[in-house]
C-alpha cells in the first residue's frame, strides 16, 4: 500500500494537533509505519493550524506533498479552502460547517482586503471526490461539550481510512483527557453516521463588506481650542495633537464617519460630513 | 502543543525533541539546561520528567551552555538545548569549548527553522560547527533524533570534543515511530583540574588549537562510518542528510542516495569514491550550500543550489521540482489555483495584558522597539505600533542608540516582556541607566515564557521541574541597577497605563514602567466573568475592535451604515479592556445566575 495521507486544518485551540495525535495512534495501533508533522510557535495564537499524518508499509516524507492527500479535513470552512491544495483529485473533503471569522475581516476600512469567503460549494467544485460538510460543532455541543467537535471530524474522516474502530477508541483514550474520553468515542462515533448537510440549510453570516465609504473632518480652527478629548477617543487615530499641542487630522482615510469627536467636542468644532459613496462602489 | 508523557512501551510515537529526550536519557545524561525556543522547547519538557536527570531552565543559551560544559568537566553527560538563533547567544562558551574539550560526554542540540515558522532568521547551524571545528550529526526522524543523540555522547567522549545536534523543525516536530531502549548507566566521572585545558589564557589555549586541528583530521575518517549507500542507478548520485533525505526518498525511492549522519566534517574521500561511481552528482541540502560548497572546495564536480532553493524550507515539492529539472523525474502535475479565503494572521489572546501597553502607545505616538515574544504581534494591525524587532534583547539597547542619534522625531520606547529582559535586556537597561539614555523601557511582565507555551524563568519563582524556588524582583532589579524614574502598573487599568507610560515618557533620562498581569493561558488559564454588547446601546465606532481582540466581531446588524460588534463569551475572558473603552457603555458584564 502506498502511504496514505491525511491533512487536518483548522484554527489555533481547535484541536487539530490533538485530533492528529490520536489519528497518528490509531495508525500506529494497526501496525503500520507513521509520520506526523506539525508546526508550533506562532499558529499557536489565533492563527492557522495544520498537520499532515501519512501512513502505511513505508513512509519517508513526514509532510504530505501536494495534491496526494487522500482526505483532508477542514475544522472550519475557510481552513478547509485554504489548505485545498494538498487534497488529490478525488479525494475526500470532510468539513465542519462551522466558520470563524478573524477579527481582521471585521475591519472597515483598507486595512485587511479579503472578506471571509461565503460556504460556497462550487468554489470547490471539480476539486474533490466525496464531500462530506458536517454540522461538527452542533453535534458535540449537543453531545455536552462544543470542544469535542474534533472527535466529530475525525468520525467522519474514519469513513475513508482503514483503520479499525477498535484502534481509534484505543487512540482516543490515550490523548484526550480522562475525563472525556466516554464523551469523545461518543462524539467519534456521531461523526461517524453523521449526515451530509445542504450548503443551503447552512445559515448566512451576514457579514458582506457594506459599501466603502469616506468622510471628512471638518475641524473649525476658530473654536478648536485644542483640548485634546478628540484624539484621545478616535477609534480610528485620525487626530492627533502635534508637537505644538495642535490639532491635526493626520489620518482622514481611516474615518470610519463614527462621530464619537463631533459628539464629544465641548465647542462644536468638529464635524463628520456626510459619507462620500466609494471610489468604485462596494467590493 | 505536544503529549509529554513518558512512553513505556516498546515502540512510541515520539516527536523529534521527545526523541531527543529519550536518547539523552537513554545515553545516561545527568545535567540538562536550556532555554526555551522553538522549536526546540519541548526537549527539556520531556527529558525532565525522566528520573535521574537534573533538567533545569537557564536565564539564556549561554548560561545553558556554561551549566552543561560545566557538569561535562564535573565528569557527568550533559545536554544544552536551544534554538538556532540561541547559539549566537552561546556563541562565546561554544567557540572555546571546541578548545577545552569535555570530561564525560557533551552534546549541543540546535533545532533551525528553515521556512521562519517562529524565528527571526533562518540562519543554518553547520556554519558554526564548521566555525567552531565542532562535529555536527544532523538525523533525519524520530528514530535517527534519539540514536543520533546517543551517538554524539560516544562522539564527544572518544574525540574530547562538544558535539552538536542539529534538528530542524521538521525533526522536532514531527511525530514518527521510535524503538525504546533501556538507560544506560554511566557513573559521574568526577572533576579532574587540568589548568593547561580548562583555563584557556593564551599560552594555554595556543596549545589547545592544533590539538582541535589534529582532532578534526580523525573525525573526517569517522564522519565516513557514519554514511549510508544505497539505490543501484549509475547516472545521479544524491548527497543528503537530515529531512532532505525523506524528501529525496519520497520522490525517488530507488535514488542512488549517499546518505551523511555526520555533515561536519564532511567524509570528503568518501563522497570522492561514491561520486566517481555515478555520472553526475548533486547535492540536496536545506539552506545554505554547505555540503556543496565543501565538495566543490575538494575539487569534486558537484551542483545543488542550482535546482533546490537556498531560502525557506524544502518540501516533497521543491525537491520534486529540482529532480524533474534534472530529467530524473517527470515533472509534477500542478492543480487549480487554490480558492481564495481569508488572511488569519496569528493575534494577540482575547485578555492578553500586553494588549493595553500598545494601544496606549500608538495613543501616545512613539518610535518602538520590540522584542521576541507574543508581544511582537503588536507590529501587526489593529495595534501596529513596533518599528523594529531584531533579537533576543535587542529593544532597549537599540532603543538607547535611536535616542542618541537624535533621528526620531518621536519619543523612542523599548518594550521587552519578563523573560526576554532577563534573558538579554538586564545588561542593556544597565548600558541605558549608565549612558543616561532619554528613554523609556516598558518590561511586559505575564510572568511567563508565553510564546513558546509557557515556561518558568527566573522571575516566575518555579524551576522547570515545578519547584519553588526564589524569584527575580523586577521592580528591585530596575532600582538596583539606578532606574530613578519606574512606575509599575496593572495593564488591564487602561487610564492608569496610558497615564504610567506618558509620565514616564516626559522624564528626562531613562525610565521604566513594569506592566504586571499573568498571562492569560499560563500556567494557569484566566477566564472571569464575560462581557456582552448591548446592541441597542452600540454606535458602531469600532473603538474595540481596535485592541486586536479575538472574541470581538461584526454583527449583522448596523448602526449609520457601520456594523455593530459582538462579543464571543466562550472567548471572552471578562478581562474587562473593551468595556473600560466603551464610550456608549454598551459593553457589559454578562449576568450571573442567582
Amino acid at each position: 500500500m502506498n502511504a496514505r495521507g491525511v491533512v487536518l486544518a483548522g484554527v489555533g485551540g481547535q484541536g487539530v494537533v490533538l485530533a492528529s495525535a490520536v489519528l497518528a495512534e490509531a495508525a500506529l495501533q494497526s501496525g503500520y509505519e507513521v509520520k506526523q508533522s506539525e508546526v508550533h510557535g506562532m499558529a499557536q495564537r489565533g492563527g492557522a493550524v495544520v498537520s499532515h499524518i501519512r501512513y502505511g508499509e513505508a513512509v519517508a516524507s513526514p509532510v504530505v506533498p501536494l495534491s496526494s492527500a487522500d482526505v483532508l479535513a477542514g475544522f472550519e470552512w475557510a481552513e478547509a479552502l485554504r489548505w485545498m491544495p494538498y487534497l488529490r483529485p478525488g479525494g475526500a473533503l470532510v468539513v465542519d460547517a462551522r466558520r470563524i471569522v478573524p477579527p481582521g475581516a471585521c475591519r472597515d476600512h483598507r486595512r485587511w482586503g479579503v472578506p471571509y469567503p461565503p460556504l460556497d460549494p462550487t468554489t470547490i467544485a471539480g476539486r474533490t471526490g466525496e464531500v462530506l460538510l458536517i454540522d461538527a460543532t452542533g453535534i458535540a455541543s449537543e453531545l455536552g461539550n462544543a470542544k469535542a467537535a474534533n472527535s466529530v471530524v475525525m468520525g467522519a474522516v474514519s469513513r475513508f481510512l482503514d483503520l479499525s474502530d477498535a484502534a481509534w477508541e484505543k487512540a482516543i483514550a490515550r490523548f484526550v483527557p480522562p475525563r472525556t474520553v466516554d464523551l469523545n468515542i461518543e462524539a467519534f462515533h456521531a461523526g461517524q453516521g453523521a449526515d451530509t448537510l445542504d450548503p443551503a440549510d447552512v445559515p448566512e453570516l451576514g457579514l458582506d463588506p457594506l459599501p466603502e465609504r469616506h468622510y471628512h473632518i471638518d475641524v473649525n480652527e476658530e473654536w478648536c481650542k485644542d483640548c485634546g478629548i478628540c484624539p484621545s477617543i478616535c477609534p480610528e487615530f485620525c487626530l492627533a495633537l502635534d508637537d505644538a499641542h495642535r490639532l491635526v487630522v493626520v489620518d482622514e482615510e481611516a474615518c470610519t464617519g463614527c462621530r464619537l469627536c463631533e459628539v464629544l467636542c465641548p465647542d462644536f468644532a468638529i464635524r463628520i460630513t456626510a459619507p462620500v459613496e466609494a471610489r468604485g462602489g462596494a467590493r | 502543543m505536544t503529549t509529554l508523557a513518558i512512553e513505556t512501551r516498546e515502540r512510541a510515537l515520539l516527536s523529534g525533541n521527545e526523541a531527543i529526550a529519550r536518547g539523552a536519557w537513554e545515553a545516561g545524561v545527568r545535567v540538562a539546561s536550556a532555554y526555551p525556543g522553538t522549536p526546540s522547547t519541548e526537549t527539556l519538557q520531556a527529558l525532565v520528567h525522566y528520573d535521574g536527570v537534573d533538567a533545569r531552565w537557564a536565564t539564556n543559551e549561554k548560561v545553558a551552555v556554561d551549566v552543561a560544559l560545566g557538569a561535562s568537566l564535573g565528569g557527568a553527560r550533559a545536554l544544552a538545548v536551544m534554538k538556532h538563533v540561541g547559539l549566537n547567544v552561546a556563541a562565546d562558551t561554544f567557540m572555546t569549548a571546541a578548545y577545552t574539550g569535555v570530561g564525560a560526554g557533551f552534546v549541543i542540540m540546535v533545532a533551525d527553522d528553515p521556512g521562519m515558522h517562529s524565528s527571526q532568521n533562518e540562519q543554518d547551524t553547520r556554519l558554526y560547527a564548521r566555525m567552531g571545528l565542532v562535529p555536527l550529526l544532523e538525523p533525519s526522524d524520530s528514530q535517527e533524533a534519539k540514536d543520533f543523540t546517543k551517538l554524539g555522547f560516544e562522539v564527544s567522549e572518544r574525540f574530547d570534543t562538544p558535539v552538536l545536534l542539529r534538528s530542524t523543525t521538521r525533526i522536532s516536530h514531527n511525530r514518527g515511530i521510535v524503538t525504546l531502549e533501556e538507560r544506560q548507566d554511566v557513573p559521574v566521572g568526577g572533576f579532574r583540574p587540568n589548568p593547561a585545558k580548562y583555563v584557556m589564557l593564551p599560552a594555554y589555549a595556543r596549545g589547545r588549537h592544533p590539538v582541535v586541528l589534529e582532532r578534526l583530521q580523525r573525525l573526517v575518517e569517522y564522519a565516513a562510518e557514519l554514511v549510508t549507500e544505497e539505490g543501484s542507478d549509475s547516472k545521479v548520485g544524491i548527497v543528503t542528510a537530515g529531512v532532505p533525505y525523506q524528501y529525496v526518498k519520497e520522490v525517488l525511492p530507488d535514488a542512488r542516495i549517499l546518505k551523511l549522519g555526520m555533515t561536519f566534517p564532511i567524509p570528503v574521500d568518501r563522497v570522492r569514491s561514491f561520486a566517481a561511481t555515478v555520472d553526475k552528482l548533486i547535492v540536496v541540502e536545506e539552506l545554505e550550500p554547505f555540503v556543496e560548497e565543501t565538495l566543490r572546495a575538494a575539487g569534486i564536480d558537484v551542483e545543488g543550489k542550482a535546482y533546490f532553493p537556498r531560502t525557506g524550507e524544502l518540501s516533497p515539492d521543491l525537491v520534486h521540482d529540482g529532480l524533474a529539472a534534472l530529467g530524473l523525474v517527470e515533472p509534477r502535475s500542478t492543480g487549480p489555483e487554490p480558492p481564495t479565503t481569508v488572511v488569519r494572521p496569528p493575534l494577540l489572546c482575547a485578555g492578553c495584558p500586553h494588549t493595553v501597553p500598545y494601544w496606549s502607545l500608538k495613543r501616545i505616538g512613539a518610535t518602538v522597539t520590540g522584542d521576541i515574544g507574543c508581544y511582537t504581534l503588536a507590529a501587526l494591525e489593529p495595534l501596529a505600533t513596533m518599528d523594529t524587532c531584531v533579537s533576543m534583547g535587542a529593544s532597549i539597547g537599540m532603543a538607547t542608540g535611536l535616542a542618541a542619534s537624535g533621528g526620531s522625531d518621536k519619543p523612542v520606547v523599548a518594550t521587552i516582556g519578563d523573560s526576554t529582559f532577563l534573558h538579554g535586556g538586564v545588561p542593556a537597561l544597565m548600558d541605558a541607566v549608565y549612558n543616561q539614555a532619554n528613554i523609556t523601557v516598558v518590561i511586559l511582565d505575564n510572568g511567563t515564557v508565553a510564546m513558546t507555551g509557557g515556561q518558568e524563568h527566573p522571575g516566575t519563582g518555579r524551576t522547570l521541574a515545578g519547584q519553588e524556588t526564589r524569584a527575580v524582583d523586577l521592580p528591585a532589579l530596575c532600582r538596583a541597577i539606578g532606574v530613578e524614574d519606574l512606575h509599575v502598573v496593572d495593564p488591564y487599568d487602561v487610564s492608569a497605563t496610558l497615564r504610567a507610560i506618558e509620565q514616564a515618557m516626559a522624564y528626562r533620562g531613562p525610565s521604566v514602567v513594569i506592566t504586571y498581569r499573568p498571562c492569560i493561558e499560563a500556567p494557569v488559564r484566566i477566564k472571569d466573568r464575560p462581557f456582552w454588547v448591548d446592541a441597542d446601546a452600540c454606535t458602531a465606532c469600532q473603538l474595540c475592535m481596535n485592541l486586536g481582540c479575538p472574541a470581538i466581531f461584526w454583527t449583522s446588524e448596523t448602526f449609520e451604515g457601520r456594523r455593530k460588534v459582538t462579543i464571543d463569551v466562550d472567548m471572552c475572558t471578562g478581562c474587562t479592556l473593551c468595556a473600560q473603552l466603551c464610550p456608549p457603555r454598551a459593553i457589559l458584564p454578562v449576568e450571573v445566575d442567582a
